[in-house]
């Protein structure tokens, strides 16, 4: 059992949870993952890991409520336990002083982008920032970005905060202004990746994206989280989760992504229909906006049942 | 038994050969196939001691030459004529620390029934019976002694909870040794609990078998993936263990790299077992980790082993309409265990040998429609020694499917690998380590099972496990490397 000391809304729908997990705490490193599992019936989900305190032996994890398991995680509040907790997992980000990097977050990504941008930070780079978000709302770790990054965007799809528009909207001006950028990274929805790929790809700029697909063990067992990089079968949970973005096939991803569908809408209706220690507010936008874009940190998307938090 | 002792046998030697191999009570193929229950129920103890009076008493048993782990078979059967079982379990327990598995899930064929010198007449002695008779007669009378040893203060750490570690744990926690087994997933017994499924070994017995070792001392903790966790160099420096042993199993899935694989619907068996079998999603939704829906649809599975039978059995109780098994070779090079092979005909399995997949098609929509397949025939024998499978000029054919699982092996998991200097790897990443000391190329650890020898068996990782437990006690007694 891993006990949870902190847990805070950073925006609706949007919750910050430290864990005491002293293992993983030693040994994250920026780019790598959790996966964990709340309850005994409970799924295995991967989650982003935004931070840790190797010292008080814990980690910090930003879960937006997408399916039912992550709705179900964002009903916990500090003395609760997650059941079991298992990483750091994945490659971690490659940090070295590469010169001048645009890392771009989009919604809920922005908490896996922001520990590669302090590293890289660190490392001598000059480190742009760009964040989105659909709305001023959803716009998170503002400030931690800003004591990172040597300039900030913020651009909202509503223009509620920041500028009007899309992240991509801002990469183009830095390239067409001429700034020279030596390596970008992109962690967000797929179409936000996928959209950063494809205008980087032109200029020939290094663009690192980071995988969300569906996945299980963790460890290389079980294959569910292939994805094509150049033609070829890699697995984003040893061989990711980052990955050459002008490489990824993305489509694959998103259409592997969209295979439990069925099933996951259906957990999520069953979970409506038994709002028992449902804290957030269960609107059916949610789930809508889960498929339009698909969400950073609930990897696994969401399945699921009846069974009741333990 | 030496000719000093009276046989207490009843039955005259030649009239043994008479006595019938005793059937396997199990459920009926009709029936099973809609459960997950096991299919076989095991013997009662009269049926087991009237198997048992089947046994000739060789003066020079072979049966246990082919024993992995070396089970004193003509012992045990000998003490169960006599009507101690619990006697016959002790015997057993002195080489195998996992009986009530093994007797479920060992190639018997290839061992020690393959031996049994009544094969050359009748069906041999159905030994892999008997065995999980007194297994389970053992743990339902709850008497298992806990041996009692002196601890000897030092402390192994064992990666991975599969065959290969859990016999590792056993013996040396017998020997004194403090051990500690990490395991990655959430539950204790890898292949064991994701890979086999509940029809074929159920999990209660497993817990059982790892609830006896906790009671013995070992200590298990979960979630912990060495190399990324915690690294092997770590346990050694930091946390103070004397050695550590590798038993980190089958890793990554192999996938046939042809057109449509990455379609929804096509599976690796890891995959599609693991959600069945560690993450329940056959009781979706009760549990929240979804499966496909197998209702009336036709799956199939590539590939020839357990691996492939378990996952094609496990598609039919899920509701499937067809399940094949596409095989490239014939059914005498089939690896898998022939007991498995006669259930699964009798479950209504199709076996389509000879045939093997060249594109995994869809109709545009990212799902799987059919497998086009082309059939086979063989031809010189390859470095397997079996005779090489060739395409057929014209044999094309569309085999509609929804769902296509990939049975066909797995290669070397890096991880503990990569993140171990010095560690020796053969070219195919798998980890070396002497065939008798089972020691790797670095001071202090050790290795065995499927992460040295590629995929293999349960009964084969248990026999690493036993001559690793031994070279390291060895190895902890003398300080010599």
């Amino acid at each position: 059992m891993f006990k949870i000391v902190h847990a805070q809304f950073l925006a609706p729908g949007i919750k910050r949870f430290v864990i005491v997990a002293p293992r993983i705490a030693r040994k994250q490193k920026p780019g790598q993952f959790v996966i964990l599992r709340i309850y005994e019936e409970g799924e295995r989900i991967p989650l982003t890991i935004e931070s840790s305190d190797p010292a008080r032996g814990t980690i910090s994890i930003v879960v937006q409520a997408a399916g039912k398991t992550t709705h179900l995680l964002n009903t916990l509040e500090m003395g609760d336990s997650i059941l079991d907790v298992v990483g750091p997992l994945g490659k971690p980000s490659e940090i070295r002083n590469y010169g001048t990097v645009v890392v771009v977050g989009g919604g809920v990504g922005t908490a896996m982008a922001y520990p590669t941008a302090s590293a890289l930070k660190r490392a001598g780079n000059r480190v742009i920032s760009i964040v989105g978000a659909r709305n001023k709302e959803l716009v998170i770790l503002e400030n931690e970005m800003r004591m990172v990054s040597d300039a900030l965007m913020i651009t909202t799809d509503d223009g509620s905060y920041g500028d009007k528009g899309f992240v991509t909207d801002k990469l183009r001006q830095l390239i067409e202004n001429g700034t020279r950028i030596d390596l970008v990274i992109a962690v967000g929805p797929i179409v936000m990746m996928k959209a950063v790929s494809e205008m980087t790809r032109g200029e020939h700029i290094h663009t690192v994206v980071s995988l969300n697909p569906i996945m299980i063990d963790g460890t290389g067992m079980c294959g569910g989280c292939r994805v094509l990089i150049d033609g070829k079968s890699e697995f984003a949970c040893v061989d990711g989760p980052e990955f050459d973005g002008h490489k990824v096939d993305f489509p694959v991803l998103v259409q592997r992504n969209a295979m439990y569908r069925e099933a996951e809408q259906r957990s999520m209706d069953e979970f409506r229909a038994r709002p028992s220690g449902f804290s957030s507010e269960p609107t059916s936008r949610n789930v809508n906006e889960k498929w339009g874009t698909p969400d950073k940190p609930d990897k696994n998307v969401c399945a699921s049942g009846e069974g009741e938090l333990r | 038994m030496s000719p000093a002792t009276k046989s207490k046998n009843p039955v005259s030697p030649k009239d043994r050969m008479k006595i019938a191999r005793q059937l396997m009570p199990e459920q009926a193929p009709e029936v099973r196939a809609q459960n997950f229950e096991e299919v076989n129920l095991g013997y009662s103890a009269e049926l087991a001691q009237q198997e048992a009076r089947r046994c000739l008493e060789c003066a020079k048993p072979t049966c246990t030459d082919n024993c992995p782990v070396g089970i004193d078979v003509k012992a045990f059967v000998e003490l169960i004529v006599a009507g101690d079982f619990l006697g016959a379990a002790a015997k057993i327990r002195e080489n195998n620390v996992l009986p009530a598995i093994t007797g479920r899930v060992c190639p018997q064929e290839d061992q020690c029934e393959g031996k049994c010198l009544l094969s050359k007449k009748v069906k041999p002695l159905g030994i892999g019976y008997l065995e999980r008779f007194v297994a389970d007669y053992e743990q339902r009378m709850g008497t298992h002694v806990v041996p009692k040893v002196a601890p000897s203060g030092k402390k192994v750490a064992i990666v991975g909870s599969g065959p290969a570690g859990l016999t590792v744990a056993g013996d040396l926690i017998q020997k004194g040794h403090r051990v500690r087994v990490f395991e990655a997933l959430h539950e204790i017994g890898g292949v064991l609990v994701y890979g086999i499924p509940e029809f074929r070994l159920p999990k209660q017995i497993v817990r059982e078998q790892i609830d006896y070792m906790r009671e013995m001392g070992v200590e298990f903790e979960t979630d912990v993936v060495v190399g990324r966790t915690v690294t092997v160099d770590e346990l050694l420096e930091e946390e103070g263990y004397d050695a550590v042993f590798i038993g980190t199993g089958a890793g990554l899935p192999q996938f046939m790299n042809i057109p449509g694989e990455h379609l929804n619907g096509v599976y690796s068996a890891n995959e599609f077992l693991t959600r069945i079998n560690l993450m329940k999603a056959y009781r979706f939704p009760v549990y929240d980790e979804p499966m496909l829906d197998l209702h009336g649809k036709d799956v199939a599975v590539i590939g020839g082993g357990n691996t492939a039978l378990d996952a094609i059995r496990s598609a039919l109780r899920l509701g499937a309409h067809k399940a094949y098994v596409l095989y490239r070779r014939s059914e005498a090079e089939m690896p898998a265990r022939a007991e498995e092979v006669h259930h699964a005909r009798q479950e209504g399995i199709d076996f389509q040998m000879l045939t093997a997949p060249v594109e995994f098609l869809s109709e545009g929509s990212g799902w799987l429609t059919a497998a086009r397949c082309v059939r086979m025939e063989l031809g010189e024998p390859d470095a397997s020694g079996r005779r090489r499978p060739v395409a057929m000029k014209g044999s094309e054919f569309d085999l509609p499917l929804s769902v296509a699982v990939i049975a066909i092996g797995t290669s070397a998991n890096p991880i503990v690998q990569s993140t171990t200097p010095g560690l020796g790897t053969n070219p195919r990443g798998y980890i070396q380590a002497g065939e008798q000391t089972q020691r790797t190329t670095r001071k202090g650890v050790f290795a065995g099972g499927d992460i040295v020898t590629g995929s293999a068996t349960v009964i084969l990782a248990m026999g690493a496990g036993r001559r690793a437990a031994n070279s390291i006690h060895e190895y902890l007694t003398t300080g010599e490397w």
